[in-house]
């Protein structure tokens, strides 16, 4: 317990990811807490990472680590662009609104 | 010692602002809880030796996507009261399946992962200038391909929310500079005692 171990770090991961999981199943109306839950899923996913990739001596695992945060951060702002076009044509943000695919 | 105090208060802060995010009533609240989970995570990173990776949390994640959600968050304007609704009702099966999840992972990571303690400490540069050396070297095109990634997504999120509004003036600078002197003044001899007539001088 008191020596710090790759478990530790893989487990703060691990209920990290739960956590996001959980925020999309309870958050099922909301698309911004939605969001903000796969950011929390990938910050797990990047904690794994980096954890593996320190406790490896080997710097592999911190550039993927570089490249889901640019990808999260492209998938951030094309997700909330959609929102906000979403909003300004349905007026709410509500996932049920969500069922019909035309402009 | 000392590590295992911060590493312990790193990860405690993390898992409980990440609970926040996901249950707190206000979006608003949720998203200052992500940025402090993405905090705590950097100061886990930092104890990692991946301090670029760190700060890149720090200045990517918190200042530019989170500060783009709470922009988001406070510009629509939302009945998140409404948005709550389902909550109990959807509470029971998130917690069975994150129960399972956790369980599942939890089993692997104490089935296989080792339990060694120590860094082990990488020779040659320090942790940026090592990432530099294959960043650039080993893995340039996919750095490359990140950078497409990122300008695919600019160019989409900004044709996504452009859009041209009716009954709003512009400026046509095109208009501007095609403008004659004759098209915009007129000279009229305006009669002493009786002015400029209500068609003159337009």
């Amino acid at each position: 317990m008191l020596e710090i171990s790759l478990a530790h770090y893989l487990s703060v991961a691990a209920i990290l990811f739960t956590f996001g999981v959980l925020g999309i199943f309870i958050n099922r109306k909301n698309v911004i807490t939605i969001l903000m839950s796969i950011e929390l899923i990938l910050l797990a996913v990047n904690i794994n990472l980096v954890a593996f990739s320190a406790y490896a001596g080997e710097l592999t695992g911190q550039i993927f680590s570089l490249f889901i945060l640019t990808v999260a951060a492209a998938e951030a702002a094309i997700g909330l662009a959609i929102l906000v076009i979403f909003f300004r044509n349905r007026g709410s943000i509500a996932v049920e609104d969500v069922n019909v695919m035309k402009g | 010692m000392v590590e295992t105090i911060f590493f312990y208060l790193f990860a405690l802060i993390t898992l409980a602002s990440g609970l926040m995010v996901v249950t707190a009533r206000n979006p608003v609240h949720s998203v200052l809880f992500l940025i402090l989970a993405f905090f705590n995570a950097a100061g886990l990173f930092v104890m990692l030796g991946a301090e670029f990776l760190a700060m890149l949390l720090v200045v990517v994640y918190v200042g530019a996507v989170a500060v783009l959600f709470l922009f988001v968050v406070m510009m629509l304007d939302i009945n998140f009261a409404e948005l709550r609704e389902g909550f109990q009702k959807y509470m029971p099966l998130g917690l069975a399946v994150g129960g399972v999840l956790l369980a599942e992972i939890f089993i692997t990571v104490f089935a296989r992962s080792s339990m060694e303690t120590t860094i082990p400490v990488m020779d040659g540069p320090h942790n940026t200038a090592a990432i530099g050396l294959v960043l650039y070297t080993d893995y340039v095109y996919l750095f490359q391909l990140a950078g497409l990634i990122l300008l695919v997504a600019m160019i989409g999120a900004i044709t996504l929310t452009l859009r041209k509004r009716e009954g709003v003036r512009r400026q046509v600078i095109a208009d501007q500079n095609a403008r004659k002197r004759a098209d915009s003044i007129s000279l009229v001899n305006v009669p002493t005692g009786q002015g400029a007539g209500p068609g003159e001088g337009k």
